[in-house]
């Protein structure tokens, strides 16, 4: 009993076809890279050859088996320690990931929650909230972790918190921007003519909205959280020892660097550069294809 | 008797005026107006932009808190209503907006975006949420299986189509129509207008219709309002006042439209200027400055709305034909 | 420049201009086989719904394409030089001083950091040499060739000082600062008010008079045809279904495209009558169906509308029509 006799062509599950053609072009290398690093990660037990904490006096700083003196048995030689410096990359793999996504991800929902609260709810709420980030952010990063991390102590969970802490103003300034020009769409509006409540409108139509800027933006803070995980290690603030964190691998192995020991910083150091890139890489590739999508929504 | 009944209805913003200068303007955005909408019936409103019809809707639709003036819904008072009371509204005055691209959320189901005023307002069974979608998917002439997809696979018209779907969900008494074609294509504008009416007849609803289209809004109204700055000048039957304009803004508006076929020739009434800021608007009459028929007294005194023959006007011009 | 008489201004034969995808798969022929001409002082209007084309047509006529689109065949003969084989430096010297185009949205069209004098003065400068100061006092004149009052104020303020109908008649102005012969004029009045558009349609029909101009009006909206034009093109889904005088084809419209758009339109003393709509969408310009491309919509259409497509036909009075039954009109009535 349809009011109108016309026919209706819907398109055939465009969504499908365009979704494909979306991703058609993944940036490879990135996705490759971090792969490995997340399959080192997860399997670190399995594929590390030597336990990556405890170290034989006997065997320090063995070199690379290419080198005079290397052994395949310590393919990329040892500490000074006479740990392996394979099995601690694999571990360190590990750290740096667990830590590296959990803070993200932490951040990320401390940041987001406030934004769309800031955003929509305006007046006070915005205000507090947004003067709080502003004095977060005149803070020196760096210098604001090492401060908390020397209340808390140093332990790869409240490492996770302190970045936590220290990123969440980042993700709140952007996704308030977002929920400003959100607000105004008549999607909003209708919701609110339709009775729904404050709280509805923020889950059903602000926030699926603002995740694409989001996971954008996580992709983007990985890097940045990783170098401040491996800058707080270094400087004896981080993941506490013996736990291989790449940073921390760093910071131990610089006496070495003068003497000719190169392997037990330049591996660490390309580790740590590798998973950044990766990482902006694929913060990037995702910008540029979700923002267009954003902006004509 | 009128579903909706607004009387000195005011609504004023705070604006600043200058970045550094403390001191505040105030917008008349709408300033004591007046205007009932029967039930069944579609009340037309037209004007310019700064006229003041869209914060009209919104008043109406409780988006903005009126600065002065009541809204009666069914008979009583919005201002005195208890929160059962307030619900019953909500539930009752729903709207289409302009944009098909933009009242639809982008990352919703069709089906959530039309069940959404149900499933907020009443407690349903997920199946009768279902049964009630396709029901109303039919009423808008959109096939069953739009319900899984999303908004971005249909085109302009078939979205408006969704958005009235959504509309009627609540079975609502007044529509306000914001502008519900103008961004759609000529060819699908009149698929909609049809929709429209027939909605209407079928189901009873009333509509407050907001246009520019003068055309359009003179072919679905039955009552037409003209604004200009916040202020109602003229009220009458949407023919007659389309044929026989009565207030020369309403003539000058109704001359400025475009001509339907080449032979139409108007009487060409060019208007000097702009329309001014409704943050400083002229005293007296404030259509004076532009008015071409402007008398000494049109800018001390503001004239008001009164009877003239079939309609109401807010001109000096008839003050003779009262008395 | 000795134009042959009787032949128009701008003579477009055949053109067709496709945009192609990245991959090279999709082709989408936004202008197809499009042939039109406009004489000096006449108005033509294109007139077509979104995807028609329209705009494409315009861009093509001015050689502005996105890298996406491409001229694939046809000619475009304006003052006996043809456009498509013009090379960009050429083209360079025909933008702005013999064809130029009025976009629709005034504020995207003028530049927020620059006075309004130096805007106005700029394709003077840029085409002719002429000084600084000079073009700042033909600015002053065009500014009041577009009835902005105070001109000699105004040239020294920004874009943001200016209400919107202001900002469209600069815009005017800087179209018609270098006196070009053509003037296409692209939904020139969407943004604006009703009382503001009368004025905007009266001023430029002025300008017109006064300077011999040819005006292009692309248009969605058939009431700009009706008040403005002499000519007509009807552009549907890439292609001219119908084109010629506008009081004819408004009185009896040939193909039924025309006729439907004419139905469709609400008028202003009509009582409340259902309209007559045009069922369905217009079609996907990448993948357009065998046939005509409006049959799927048309209330006529026959066996061969599905089949075949309809050329353009040339009917009696300088008219065109690509519908088949045109073809039988035009038989029937030469038997």
């Amino acid at each position: 009993m349809s009011m109108s006799s016309e026919t209706i062509v819907l398109p055939p599950s465009v969504s499908t076809r365009s979704a494909a053609s979306r991703l058609g072009d993944l940036p490879m290398i990135p996705i490759i890279i971090l792969a490995v690093i997340a399959f080192m990660a997860i399997f670190a037990d399995v594929l590390a050859p030597h336990n990556p904490e405890v170290g034989a006096l006997t065997a320090r700083f063995k070199p690379p088996f290419w080198q005079t003196g290397g052994t395949m048995d310590h393919i990329l030689g040892t500490d000074q320690l006479g740990r392996d410096v394979l099995s601690r990359l694999i571990f360190g793999a590990r750290v740096s990931m667990v830590v590296g996504f959990t803070a993200v991800i932490f951040a990320g929902v401390v940041g987001t929650v406030l934004g769309i609260l800031a955003g929509y709810l305006g007046g006070w709420a915005d205000q507090v909230i947004m003067r709080i980030t502003d004095a977060w952010l005149a803070l020196p990063a760096l210098t604001f972790a090492i401060f908390l991390a020397a209340i808390v102590g140093p332990s790869m969970w409240n490492i996770v918190i302190i970045l936590g802490l220290v990123y969440w103003t980042r993700y709140a300034r952007v996704v308030r921007g977002e929920v400003l020009s959100l607000k105004e769409r008549e999607f909003v509006r209708l919701a609110i003519v339709a009775g729904c409540s404050k709280a509805t409108i923020m889950r059903r139509h602000i926030l699926p909205n603002v995740v694409n800027s989001a996971i954008v933006l996580a992709t983007l803070m990985l890097g940045v959280v990783i170098v401040t995980e491996a800058s707080l290690s270094f400087l004896g603030v981080g993941v506490p020892p013996p736990k291989p964190a790449w940073g921390l691998m760093l910071s131990d192995g610089k006496q070495g660097l003068m003497v000719g020991y190169w392997w037990l910083t330049v591996l660490p150091g390309c580790c740590i550069m590798l998973m950044v890139l990766s990482a902006n890489l694929l913060g990037d590739w995702l910008r540029v294809k979700l923002d267009p999508q954003l902006r004509q929504l | 008797m009128p579903v909706l009944e607004a009387a000195g209805l005011t609504k004023h913003f705070q604006a600043r005026r200058g970045l550094f200068s403390g001191s505040r303007g105030v917008v008349r955005a709408v300033d004591d107006i007046s205007f009932s909408i029967e039930s069944g019936r579609t009340l037309g409103v037209v004007g310019e932009s700064g006229c003041g019809k869209t914060t009209t809707a919104k008043l109406v639709l409780g988006l903005e808190e009126p600065t002065g003036g009541s809204i009666r819904f069914e008979g009583r008072d919005l201002q005195e209503l208890d929160p059962a009371g307030r619900r019953h509204y909500r539930k009752s005055v729903q709207a289409v907006f302009q944009d098909p691209f933009a009242s639809l959320s982008p990352r919703m189901r069709i089906s959530d975006i039309i069940a959404e005023p149900l499933v907020t307002n009443e407690t349903v069974t997920s199946g009768e949420v279902r049964r009630r979608v396709l029901e109303l998917l039919d009423l808008v002439g959109l096939p069953e299986r739009s319900a899984d997809l999303f908004p971005h696979e249909f085109s302009g018209g078939q979205r408006q189509r969704i958005a009235i779907a959504r509309a009627l969900a609540l079975s609502p008494k007044l529509v306000v129509l914001d502008e519900p074609v103008s961004a759609l294509d000529v060819s699908i504008r009149a698929q909609i207008l049809n929709l429209l009416r027939d909605l209407q007849d079928r189901l009873g609803l009333s509509y407050l219709f907001i246009a520019h289209d003068l055309a359009a809004v003179a072919h679905m109204s039955h009552t037409i309002v003209v604004m200009y700055l916040g202020k109602i000048v003229e009220v009458g039957d949407a023919q007659t006042l389309a044929r026989a304009p009565k207030h020369p803004y309403t003539a000058a508006l109704f001359s400025a439209a475009l001509p339907s076929h080449p032979d139409e020739r108007r009487e060409e009434i060019l208007l000097a200027g702009e329309v001014p800021s409704p943050l400083n608007p002229p005293s007296g009459c404030r259509f004076h400055p532009r008015c071409p028929q402007v008398m000494p007294v049109c800018g001390q005194q503001e004239p008001a709305l009164a009877q003239v023959g079939d309609r109401f006007v807010a001109c000096h011009l008839y003050d003779q034909a009262r008395h | 420049m000795a134009a042959t008489p009787n032949r128009p201004l701008l003579e477009i034969d055949n053109l067709s201009t496709h945009y192609v995808s990245a991959q090279g798969t999709r082709v989408v022929r936004a202008v197809d086989d499009v042939s039109l001409r406009i004489s000096a002082g006449e108005t033509l209007g294109i007139v077509g719904e979104s995807g028609s084309g329209k705009s494409t047509l315009a861009l093509s006529i001015l050689r502005v394409l996105p890298p996406a689109a491409q001229i694939v065949s046809g000619q475009m003969w304006f003052e006996n030089e043809d456009l498509v084989r013009k090379t960009d430096t050429e083209m360079r010297h025909v933008r702005g001083k013999r064809i130029a185009m009025i976009l629709q949205d005034p504020m995207a069209s003028l530049n927020p950091l620059f006075t309004i004098g130096n805007q106005v003065g700029e394709p003077i400068r840029v085409h002719e040499g002429t000084r600084r100061a000079a073009a700042w006092r033909r600015a002053c004149d065009l500014l009041k060739a577009v009835r902005i009052p105070s001109p000699e104020t105004r040239v020294t303020q920004f874009p943001h000082e200016m209400s919107g109908g202001m900002r469209q008649r600069i815009v005017g102005a800087i179209g018609i600062a270098c006196e070009p012969r053509l003037l296409i004029a692209d939904e020139p009045t969407t943004s604006l008010d009703l009382t503001i558009q009368a004025q905007y349609l009266s001023l430029l029909r002025d300008l017109q008079r006064e300077h011999g101009l040819a005006l292009i009006f692309i248009t969605h909206n058939l009431g700009i045809v009706a008040k403005m034009c002499d000519q007509l093109v009807v552009m549907y889904a890439g292609r001219v279904v119908e084109s010629g005088p506008v009081s004819r084809i408004f009185n009896a419209p040939a193909h039924p495209y025309t006729k439907a758009l004419l139905n469709s339109i609400p008028r202003m003393t009509d009582n409340r009558n259902r309209l007559t709509a045009i069922e369905g969408q217009p079609p996907d310009l990448s993948s357009l169906p065998r046939g005509c491309s409006f049959a799927a919509r048309c209330p006529a259409a026959f066996d061969r509308c599905h089949k075949e497509t309809p050329p353009e036909f040339n009917l009696e009075g300088g008219r065109t029509a690509r519908c088949w039954l045109a073809s039988v009109a035009m038989q029937s009535g030469a038997a």
